[in-house]
């Protein structure tokens, strides 16, 4: 029998948001062939969580889901000391979903000194320093499964993975989810008018969409193979990125029309000198509904 | 070599501007503006060939000069309320000094939309312009000195006031010099801005 790699998924401060997304992964009989999980919380595996917080079992991969803070305890022990002693036997670490990385939403919720594990949103944390070199981040509300397999697989095959300043795979994340967008042809010749959920429009400068400036494969690597938020009808919320979630998703922030936030690398000069070229056309056939029949 | 094309061009710009503002514009043509420079009609149309393209052309160039003047006050670390009084003095500055320039873009750019509709569509050749403007109020805006409101309604205030005072210097209307008003209007602009 081959071996196949231990994993240990610790849910800290979560959802199970990402566990949900992990189960849409279509191919799971393979991942299920050239892995195992030591314990995880919805699927069953060989040990409960009494025995991994008691002993320490072999393992190879220590996946965290959720945000952290050492005053949350699973099975009476504090996150923070679970991972502690696991870290120290593993190979990789990775931080699942954006809550684990930069702690997300549940940072909101104002509960003691909750964080990810090396980031509180953008901010480096000065704690656990020592694990920086084992840990991958795969952020996203929740992460994309095929981004968080691959990555597994990438560990197993012994891949040194390309990472960004927050140790997410450029692979990846490299990208922005504006990237592969089919309302690219809207945002270029600046048409919104859209509707939520329709074809028509990009949602760039009225509708919130952070596709732009967020950085992920949403629009290279669809969502159970078919769709994406932006391809829907529904802005990009920029779930990838240290400051999710924001205020207001469904409109765009401006300041006396100038978007906030721009396209990432793009200077203010430079954007609005473009957007005055764009604004000149005049283009029926986006003006009109795709299907006008 | 480009630049003394380019020199020789904007030499052409300012003789035309002079003509346009004291013949009107309809009735300078090229041979005027190749005359008061000295040169031949024929060589005229080496640098441009219509006095359609030429009048693009000028208007382009006056909104580049005038957007390299917004930019540097863009540009310095002052409020929003001593850059609102710098972009006045700096366009009635202009406007005295230059007026011509600015006599062009109200009564030749603003009045004859024909002649600029093929290759002027929206903002297009008041771009440079445009933009710093736009600059002067996000930045007004995001550090809470100017209200948040549609653009069209902050620029309309304050570039149709700033173009009605210059029209009515224009008219010989104005008994002070437009520097007299330039306190009362940096006032009035800002006040009506702003979120005080």
């Amino acid at each position: 029998m081959k071996k196949k790699m231990r994993v240990l998924w610790l849910s800290a401060i979560a959802c199970n948001g990402n566990t949900h997304s992990f189960l849409n992964y279509p191919y799971m009989e393979q991942f299920l062939d050239d892995f195992e999980f030591i314990y995880h919380p919805v699927i069953d595996s060989e040990y409960s969580l009494e025995d991994i917080v008691s002993k320490e079992i072999a393992c190879d991969i220590l996946l965290i889901e959720g945000a952290i803070s050492k005053e949350f305890k699973r099975a009476d022990v504090s996150v923070v000391e679970i991972i502690e002693k696991y870290s120290k036997i593993v190979k990789k670490i990775v931080t699942v979903g954006t809550c684990a990385t930069f702690g997300g939403i549940f940072r909101e919720s104002g509960y003691e000194e909750t964080s990810g594990l090396h980031f509180d949103q953008e901010e480096p944390l000065k704690t656990h320093q020592d694990l920086l070199d084992k840990t991958i981040s795969v952020s996203g509300c929740p992460v994309h499964p095929e981004v968080l397999v691959n990555t597994l697989y990438a560990i197993k095959k012994s891949v040194a993975l390309k990472l960004d300043n927050f140790l997410r795979p450029k692979e990846f994340y490299a990208y922005t989810v504006h990237n592969g967008c089919t309302r690219n042809e809207y945002f270029e010749y600046k048409v919104d008018n859209h509707r939520f959920g329709e074809l028509e429009g990009c949602m760039f400068y009225d509708h919130g969409c952070q596709a732009p400036f967020t950085h992920g494969s949403c629009n290279k690597i669809l969502w159970n193979e078919v769709n994406s938020k932006t391809r829907a009808g529904l802005p990009c919320m920029g779930c990838t990125e240290p400051a999710f979630p924001r205020q207001n998703l469904f409109s765009t922030k401006k300041n006396m029309a100038i978007p906030e936030n721009l396209p990432v690398g793009v200077g203010k000069r430079v954007y609005l000198t473009l957007a005055g070229i764009s604004k000149a056309f005049k283009i029926d056939r986006l003006e009109k509904k795709l299907f006008d029949d | 070599m480009l630049d003394k094309k380019q020199l020789k061009k904007e030499q052409i710009i300012q003789a035309a501007l002079e003509l346009f503002a004291s013949k009107g514009f309809y009735s300078t043509t090229i041979p005027d503006i190749a005359l008061s420079l000295k040169m031949s009609v024929g060589n005229m149309y080496n640098y441009f060939k219509s006095k359609d393209v030429l009048a693009i052309e000028i208007i382009k160039y006056i909104s580049a000069y005038l957007g390299e003047k917004l930019k540097e006050i863009n540009e310095e670390e002052i409020s929003t309320k001593e850059k609102t009084r710098r972009i006045v003095e700096m366009y009635f500055k202009t406007a005295s000094l230059k007026p011509e320039m600015i006599d062009y873009f109200l009564r030749i750019y603003l009045s004859n939309r024909e002649v600029f509709k093929e290759s002027c569509e929206g903002m297009l050749c008041v771009n440079e312009f445009v933009t710093e403007i736009m600059i002067y109020f996000e930045e007004g805006v995001k550090c809470g000195d100017l209200r948040e409101q549609d653009f069209f309604s902050a620029f309309g205030l304050f570039m149709g006031y700033l173009g009605g005072m210059v029209f009515l210097k224009g008219e010989n209307i104005l008994p002070n010099d437009l520097n007299d008003y330039v306190d009362d209007i940096s006032f009035n602009i800002y006040k009506t801005l702003s979120t005080e």
